[in-house]
């Protein structure tokens, strides 16, 4: 029963984490179409930033709060000078779906190794503002933490913060009418080229909120988030790639998968768990968890 | 005085030409029917009028002024909305978001309330239906959502594209004469793309009639109705 419901807890903190990520791929896929893999560099790149702000001055918040700003000025300047380029050149056939992801990747590929080059590649570990401590409840050690704690928290924070955005105020609406109907949208009167860029932003700071959540668990090097990469991508896949809500409970339900692996089997089998799971998703779900698009055609 | 004028227009899909050096006039107030068969050029002569696709040569002009290579949120702003093709709705958004997008950009709550409030009138069939999604509406509570989405944007200029297609004659009837009674009752200036041409040109004041990509006809609607050569040529009737 102890196992079981640490294994849970953590596999909650896990999942917030990938929910984050998640969150990211989605809304950048929503806005431009596009699978950023970029989203990983954006996020070390924030993830390095709150590393020396931690390190320099103690106060982790202060340190969140600049990964955050990095994130959503690193989200804007991809898409405003990187994607808007490339969409103005390449902007028919095949090229056109794939360039763009392509372009993402290699993006990954320059930032790891600026990043290799500004810190080395070294593991580093970040500090976190409350213990890490495991809890011991009547004398048995439940493997989960104050920091575990505030993982889940700030996850849930900012999750709320983002659905009261996009359902309840005039950019969220913007937001998700030039997402599913860019043309429509433009016809309406929304300015679909600055929205698109507010998508991006958003990406930026979700990526980089999951980016220093998930390091004073782990270590940080260029590549340490790699792993969250592939789990965001695989959550955001699980929830159907379009929905926001989808890729919370993807994030979710895949933390809690890997959770149970990790403690009841081992951590050889994570990988092909991951791919169990997503390969299940596509064939049962193939649109989402909570997928049930039924378009009347009449 | 001429509000709409179109001046040699000439738009290519890449290689291929999908109007040829089209002029036609459309004066303040006045619905005008642009009748022909597929391909004739209708749906790209309405694209290039609101922005969406840009034209090779020729001029357009609204209220004196160029139209030609801006951007639709743009001609919005000047009281240019174009309904799309096909049902043009966001099925993901609900009824009432699919209103209130239209009135986003005049950042003025009390007026698209205002706005989507009259829509509603005019359409009441919405107003049961606010907070379903859109696309659980038939297609043409579609068409009326996506009329009224134009109408929230307070347009002085209606470009519709084909709002009969794939409509049952009762319901094509209903959103005819809602499309007249706009015309008259807000003053605004309609360009009606239809292939239904008897049935649009009814309703019209003026027609214009295009055959592969080229002006063949245009003048008063009564006339273009009563003229037999045009009736058995483009017409199909």
């Amino acid at each position: 029963m102890r196992q079981l419901i640490g294994t849970l807890l953590i596999g909650l903190t896990l999942g917030s984490i990938y929910s984050l990520m998640a969150l990211a791929l989605v809304l950048v896929w929503r806005s431009t179409r596009v699978v950023n893999f970029a989203q990983a560099g954006q996020a070390i790149v924030t993830t390095y930033i709150a590393y020396e702000i931690v390190t320099r001055t103690g106060v982790f918040w202060l340190a969140v709060l600049f990964a955050v700003v990095a994130g959503a000025l690193l989200g804007a300047g991809v898409e405003y000078f990187l994607m808007r380029t490339l969409f103005r050149h390449v902007d028919e056939g095949p090229v056109a779906a794939l360039a763009p992801v392509i372009a993402t990747l290699g993006l990954l590929g320059v930032i790891k190794s600026l990043v290799g080059m500004i810190w080395g590649n070294d593991f580093r570990s970040f500090y976190p503002p409350v213990s890490t401590d495991n809890f011991v409840l009547f004398g048995e050690t439940i493997p989960f933490s104050r920091f575990n704690i505030l993982v889940i928290l700030s996850t849930t924070v900012v999750m709320i913060i983002f659905s009261f955005i996009f359902q309840r105020t005039d950019l969220g609406l913007s937001l998700r009418a030039a997402a599913f109907q860019p043309e429509i949208a433009r016809l309406a009167g929304i300015r679909v080229g600055p929205i698109r860029t507010i998508g991006w932003v958003f990406a930026g700071v979700a990526g980089a909120i999951a980016g220093v959540l998930i390091t004073p668990n782990d270590v940080l090097s260029p590549a340490s988030l790699d792993v969250l990469l592939v789990f965001g991508f695989v959550a955001a896949v699980i929830g159907g790639l379009e929905s926001l809500p989808g890729a919370v409970l993807g994030g979710v339900v895949l933390g809690i998968g890997v959770s149970f692996v990790l403690n009841y089997v081992g951590t050889t089998l994570i990988f092909p768990t991951v791919f169990v799971v997503l390969l299940l998703a596509l064939i049962f779900k193939p649109n989402g968890l909570l997928g049930s698009k039924k378009v009347r055609s009449a | 005085m001429s509000s709409l004028v179109v001046n040699n227009l000439t738009v290519s899909h890449g290689a291929i030409r999908a109007l040829t050096n089209v002029s036609f006039e459309v004066q303040q107030g006045e619905l005008t029917a642009v009748i022909g068969a597929n391909g004739a050029g209708k749906t790209t002569l309405l694209r290039t009028l609101s922005g969406l696709k840009d034209a090779e040569s020729g001029s357009a002009t609204w209220r004196d002024r160029n139209i030609l290579g801006k951007r639709p949120e743009d001609l919005v702003r000047r009281g240019i909305s174009h309904v799309s093709e096909g049902k043009s709705v966001i099925p993901e958004l609900t009824v009432r978001e699919n209103l209130v997008i239209g009135g986003l950009w005049r950042r003025d709550k009390s007026g698209t309330e205002k706005a989507i409030k009259e829509a509603v009138e005019l359409f009441p069939r919405l107003g049961e239906r606010m907070s379903q999604s859109a696309n659980t509406l038939s297609g043409g509570e579609r068409q009326m959502l996506a009329i009224g989405r134009a109408l929230v944007s307070r347009p002085k200029l209606l470009l519709l594209d084909e709002p009969s297609l794939g409509l049952a004659p009762l319901i094509i009837e209903q959103i005819f004469s809602a499309i007249k009674n706009l015309q008259t009752s807000m003053n605004l200036t309609v360009v009606l793309v239809e292939q239904n041409a008897t049935s649009a040109l009814e309703i019209a004041d003026t027609g214009v009639i295009l055959n592969l990509g080229e002006l063949v006809a245009s003048g008063n609607a009564k006339d273009l109705l009563a003229d037999p050569a045009l009736k058995s040529a483009y017409l199909g009737y």
